[in-house]
């Protein structure tokens, strides 16, 4: 089948999102949220009710049990609107319930999954002020308890997106420093546990309404049943799971170029200047021409990338292939959006000089694009 | 109580149709749920929720191609029970399968398969159609009460009192006795949204088909369509120096004043 052609559940999906985004995520809203940098209590909820906190959780764990290009369909849907509460979605979905999905114990899963299902945002915390590309020289510690039974975590994490909304942390700490990134191991921890700090909030240029946050771990215990997977096999996870990740930050993207075109368009059509349509302008035509298949392209890699993942096929480097060109095809779309509404592009009137500062994150996050072109050459010269 | 929706698959209302030489162009063309039948499903999902209506079964029912069973899918996720799809080829959208047609089949599932139907709910019209008789021509051939537009349903009693919107105003009527006929309008409620957990569960609501032609029922166009053409386009507006100028066009140009 044509990667463009949704199953029907999958069509369901996008018009139920495309339709709940239009409605709830009204324009008012999404520039009060960003005004107000914080994303909106019943907003969140809804997230919940609507069933997009749990995409891919089973249903007997109370999820909607669907795959995972559901998921990227449904950010999509989402980004249109409002890539910040987008965010919520994929990171809670694609980083952290995934990684419970792939890693947990039964235990872990039977005591989180229904909880992030139905009311429990979740975080996921690797990066440090020292260690963002190079995530594996993290210092944030975990050091067991003399019989093993708990660890205590020590450290600061940086730019944790949903720290603030967050009731479930996923923690990445090093158990033994000596063994470098081999110590390194992923933790469950409750946001409400004695000592954790949730610090300052960073002041973004975009995705404003989004929690970005320092957590600080001030001698916080965690049992050692908490242990997400096995001691020192964090680093494997922590890769593979952003490998996957990436896909939905692509999905963003894609859907902050789609939800720009949602407003250039009709204004192209409406707009007259020396007596022809906007739209009908030549120079216009080649810039816009362009630009829309530059997105088709993206859109195509995104589909490509789920069904290769769902197939249980190798996905990463199309996945870091997918990333890369998606946030920059979007830096673009969203810069030349505003030139093509000329003035008022240039004003808070309409959306797109949001999406422009939005997606401009695109390029650093899960990845910079740097890291994503070095994952792609590294897999390049390692191909028979 | 028993209800029976019916829920039609229609061209989705934001849809810019085409005309061609056999009607509107349906191919490729995005469908959806038509949006007075929304309604209906809300109103029935509704009155289940209302403990005091004691409602056992909603049951939704659909008329047309095998992608009716995606839009009974809707209606079972935002809260209908169960579905039954009446398949047929035959177009929908008027052209070929009727209103009157239509309101027999309802009856013939009413008679026959679902015995113990106390209310149906049905949209005020069809967006494709624009008919609203399937509503008014089922009662008549059930014989039983009807209440169309309506824009209230509360119960009173052992049956209805619903408020119509009509022209000239809006006007409460009493039905003593269920079984009903209730065809809904645009103010009467606001749809709730499928969630995708009530959009997956509906996969497993069951949904029985039956073939059109099994209910025996004269299925054949009684009006023919004999051309379907865009309305002309709106001609640009003149402007007038007076009154006086005014006056003589609305009189003697547009003929709306004596």
């Amino acid at each position: 089948m044509p990667l463009t052609v949704l199953t029907d559940d999958e069509e369901m999906i996008q018009n139920s999102v495309k339709r709940w985004g239009n409605q709830h995520l009204q324009p008012a809203l999404v520039r009060e949220m960003e005004k107000n940098e914080r994303i909106s209590p019943s907003i969140i909820q809804d997230l919940f009710t609507q069933g997009y906190m749990c995409l891919e959780i089973p249903e007997k764990y109370g999820g909607v049990g669907l795959n995972f290009t559901s998921a990227c369909i449904t950010i999509q849907e989402l980004s249109r609107v409002d890539p910040s509460v987008a965010l919520v979605v994929d990171v809670h979905n694609t980083l952290v319930v995934n990684a419970i999905r792939f890693w947990g114990s039964k235990f872990l899963q039977a005591k989180y999954l229904p909880k992030l299902a139905t009311d429990t945002v979740s975080a996921f915390c690797l990066s440090e002020a020292n260690a963002g590309s190079d995530a594996f020289s993290m210092i944030t510690t975990a050091t067991a308890s003399s019989d093993g039974s708990d660890y205590t975590i020590n450290g600061t994490k940086s730019w944790i997106t949903n720290a603030r909304e967050a009731g479930l942390l996923l923690v990445f700490c090093n158990v033994d420093p000596s063994k470098g990134y081999k110590g390194i191991t992923a933790f469950v921890v409750d946001a409400d546990s004695a000592g954790v700090h949730i610090g300052k909030t960073e002041s973004k240029l975009g995705l404003k309404a989004s929690s970005t946050c320092q957590i600080t771990f001030d001698n916080v215990k965690v049992d050692a049943d908490h242990i997400l997977g096995e001691i020192g096999q964090g680093y494997k996870y922590c890769i593979a799971i952003l490998n996957e990740g990436r896909i939905g930050i692509a999905a963003q993207q894609i859907g902050i170029a789609k939800g720009c075109f949602d407003v250039v368009m009709p204004y192209l059509k409406e707009r007259e200047q020396f007596g022809i349509k906007l739209v009908d302008m030549p120079a216009m035509q080649q810039q816009y021409a362009q630009a829309a298949t530059e997105l088709y392209a993206a859109e195509l890699m995104m589909y490509n990338a789920c069904r290769l993942k769902e197939n249980g096929l190798p996905f990463a480097k199309e996945a870091a292939m997918t990333k890369l060109f998606a946030s920059q095809i979007t830096e673009k779309i969203s810069s030349r959006s505003i030139e093509w509404l000329g003035g008022i592009g240039y004003t808070t009137d309409t959306i797109v000089e949001k999406f422009y500062r939005d997606c401009k994150v695109g390029s650093i996050y899960e990845g910079t694009s740097n890291i994503q072109r070095q994952t792609i050459a590294k897999m390049m010269a390692s191909e028979p | 109580m028993k209800i029976l929706v019916g829920v039609k698959r229609v061209v989705d209302y934001a849809v810019k149709v085409r005309v061609g030489a056999d009607g509107v162009n349906l191919k490729n063309v995005k469908m959806s749920l038509n949006p007075f039948c929304e309604i209906a499903v809300e109103e029935a999902v509704k009155l289940k929720e209302n403990k005091a209506a004691n409602v056992s079964e909603v049951v939704a029912l659909s008329v047309g191609p095998k992608q009716c069973q995606e839009t009974l899918r809707t209606a079972l996720a935002m809260g209908c029970d169960r579905g039954i799809h009446i398949s047929t080829d035959l177009r929908t959208d008027y052209m070929e399968l009727q209103s009157d047609a239509v309101a027999k089949l309802f009856q013939k599932v009413i008679e026959e398969k679902e015995k113990d139907i106390h209310l149906v709910l049905v949209g005020k019209q069809a967006i494709d159609s624009d008919c609203g008789q399937v509503g008014p021509a089922l009662a008549g051939y059930m014989s039983w009460p009807q209440c169309t537009f309506a824009s209230k349903v509360d119960l009173d009693g052992d049956g209805l009192l619903v408020e119509r919107e009509t022209d000239s105003g809006t006007e409460t009527i009493k039905v003593p006795k269920l079984p009903a006929v209730v065809t809904c309008d645009l103010r009467l409620n606001t749809p709730r949204y499928a969630t995708l957990p009530n959009i997956m569960k509906a996969k497993k609501k069951k949904v029985d088909t039956y073939k059109a032609e099994e209910f025996g029922v004269d299925l054949e166009v009684k009006n023919k369509v004999l051309e379907v053409y865009e309305p002309p386009s709106r001609k640009e507006g003149i402007l007038v120096d007076d009154v006086d100028t005014l006056i003589d066009k609305l009189r003697n140009e547009a003929s709306v004043i004596q």
